[in-house]
């Protein structure tokens, strides 16, 4: 299992967001856990530009050969940008989870809710514990 | 507790993701799925099915029995051969679909489901209280693996040292492994040449480890169950559970062709006889996805805005990668027609393709 990136936020669903240096704007993908555990990803649905969410909304699928996943966006936003090379490549999210397998770029709405996600250390320990149930 | 089959250790030593299937904790993948699928249709792979039923019918009425008890004909059976069958209940209904191994007249063998294996034991149970056969679970005594590719003939020629390009398509020999018999059949779930090998339980492990040792040569690798499901449904190939249960008829689950309704008459052959005048049961179709959804059990297809039907089993075919199904349509549906499949809430285009959905080796056998 890769290290897990120490500038990145977590949920318990397992989407990390990427603050953008300036502040406005965020990166959301999902975790290198939850694409092993997925396996093969065959496809993927996004929202479109200027849809907005809450944080805890579903904002979209990522589909394997067995199984669909809801992805949730950890914080509220409206959609900058789908990652549409994801339409005809899915099998990024597998193979650069944290890098070009992003799902969205968002407009923060309430920077404060990233506090109430996890930092690397503490996603770690939430994985840890996870393995052992 | 979920059952193993005695390669659990080989299994997680490989790296293998584990599922739940019928009570048993069997790999669903080793790499990828993907890849596995993959690998089967361009080189070899090794599956442990150890979980599938195997009971002996025997007796001196043990062919008259199996003929009553399922819907093909067994006359069509001779020593040494293999027939694709279902045991049906008194509506018609499928117990299970199974394989049925002739040894004699007075020896034949059911290969089954795992999640069918108890519900086929009580039947047969059942069924023979009036006849002078013995029905034997020989699950235990069993371990099932099959070698499937293109590469199976020589790697199983090499492990019983005798040439099997010399068994015909749904044919099976006893053969040897270190003076243990194996029997090894021209049969398989996925659509390419190969071979599923029944190994005593005591010799599974050597079995299992002389293959993948000596299979390197040919690029052997194990396959989990989730490329199980994508190669069979490539094919069209039905899976008990998702395209039929026990209320499903032969003629419904589209496997009219292993019905023999002029053998006499057998358990379930009224209903049948009659379904078959009334028709309207609906036929069972390949359908292909035109755009990018993938179909999935239960998903409901449409005719502009009338439902038509439904999908029993869809996936993404890594082959074609496209979603593929096999549906239950109940109005004309020639190949080259098209309808829309409700995916989550949305809509997307499906054509009515030939099954199977691929070319594979299995053909040409």
């Amino acid at each position: 299992m890769m290290e897990i990136p120490t500038n990145l936020r977590f949920s318990k669903e397992h989407e990390w967001v990427a603050l953008d240096p300036k502040g406005e704007t965020a990166k959301i993908g999902i975790t290198e856990y939850a694409q092993e555990k997925l396996g093969d990803i065959v496809f993927v649905e996004l929202p479109q530009e200027k849809e907005s969410f809450k944080a805890g909304d579903v904002f979209g699928t990522v589909e394997s050969v067995k199984a669909v996943s809801d992805v949730y966006l950890p914080v509220s936003g409206k959609v900058l940008e789908a990652n549409e090379t994801l339409l005809d490549g899915p099998e990024m999210i597998n193979e650069d989870s944290y890098g070009e397998g992003w799902l969205l770029e968002i407009t923060l709405e309430n920077k404060s809710e990233l506090e109430t996600l996890m930092d690397a250390s503490a996603y770690k320990a939430y994985l840890e514990n996870i393995e052992t149930v | 507790m979920p059952r193993r089959t005695p390669l659990f250790e080989s299994h997680q030593e490989l790296g293998a993701k584990f599922v739940d299937f019928a009570g048993w904790e069997m790999p669903i993948q080793y790499t990828s799925i993907l890849k596995e699928h993959e690998h089967v249709r361009t080189h070899v792979g090794l599956f442990d099915v150890s979980h599938m039923g195997e009971i002996d019918i025997r007796g001196q009425g043990a062919r008259d029995f199996c003929q009553k008890i399922t819907c093909n004909d067994v006359s069509k059976l001779k020593p040494g051969k293999v027939q694709y069958t279902a045991i049906l209940n008194e509506a018609g209904g499928m117990i299970d679909d199974c394989t049925l191994y002739m040894f004699n007249d007075g020896h034949l063998m059911f290969v089954v489901n795992a999640s069918r294996k108890e519900a086929v034991l009580d039947w047969l149970y059942l069924k023979s209280e009036e006849v002078d056969i013995e029905v034997k679970d020989r699950s235990e005594d069993f371990g099932l693996l099959a070698v499937q590719g293109a590469k199976a003939p020589s790697i199983v020629s090499d492990l019983i040292a005798r040439d099997v390009q010399t068994f015909s398509y749904y044919e099976f020999q006893v053969c040897q492994f270190e003076g243990q018999p194996l029997i090894v059949s021209r049969t398989g779930y996925t659509g390419e040449d190969g071979f599923e090998i029944y190994i005593p339980m005591v010799t599974l492990q050597k079995v299992w480890d002389a293959l993948m040792h000596d299979g390197q040569v040919a690029n052997i690798a194990p396959i989990g169950l989730g490329a199980r499901d994508t190669l069979r449904l490539e094919m069209g190939y039905r899976l008990y559970g998702s395209d039929m249960n026990e209320d499903t008829t032969p003629f419904e689950a589209g496997l009219g062709w292993i019905v023999d309704l002029d053998k006499g008459v057998f358990v379930g052959s009224t209903a049948l006889k009659g379904q078959k005048e009334q028709g309207g049961y609906g036929k069972v179709k390949g359908l292909l996805m035109e755009g990018k959804g993938i179909p999935r059990p239960h998903c409901k297809i449409f005719k502009k805005d009338k439902k038509v039907g439904e999908v029993l089993s869809g996936t993404f075919s890594p082959t074609l990668k496209q979603g593929i199904a096999l549906a239950r349509i109940k109005c004309p549906a020639k190949l080259g027609t098209r309808f829309e499949i409700d995916i989550r809430g949305k809509r997307h285009p499906a054509i009515i393709t030939k099954l199977p959905f691929v070319e594979t080796s299995v053909r040409k056998l």
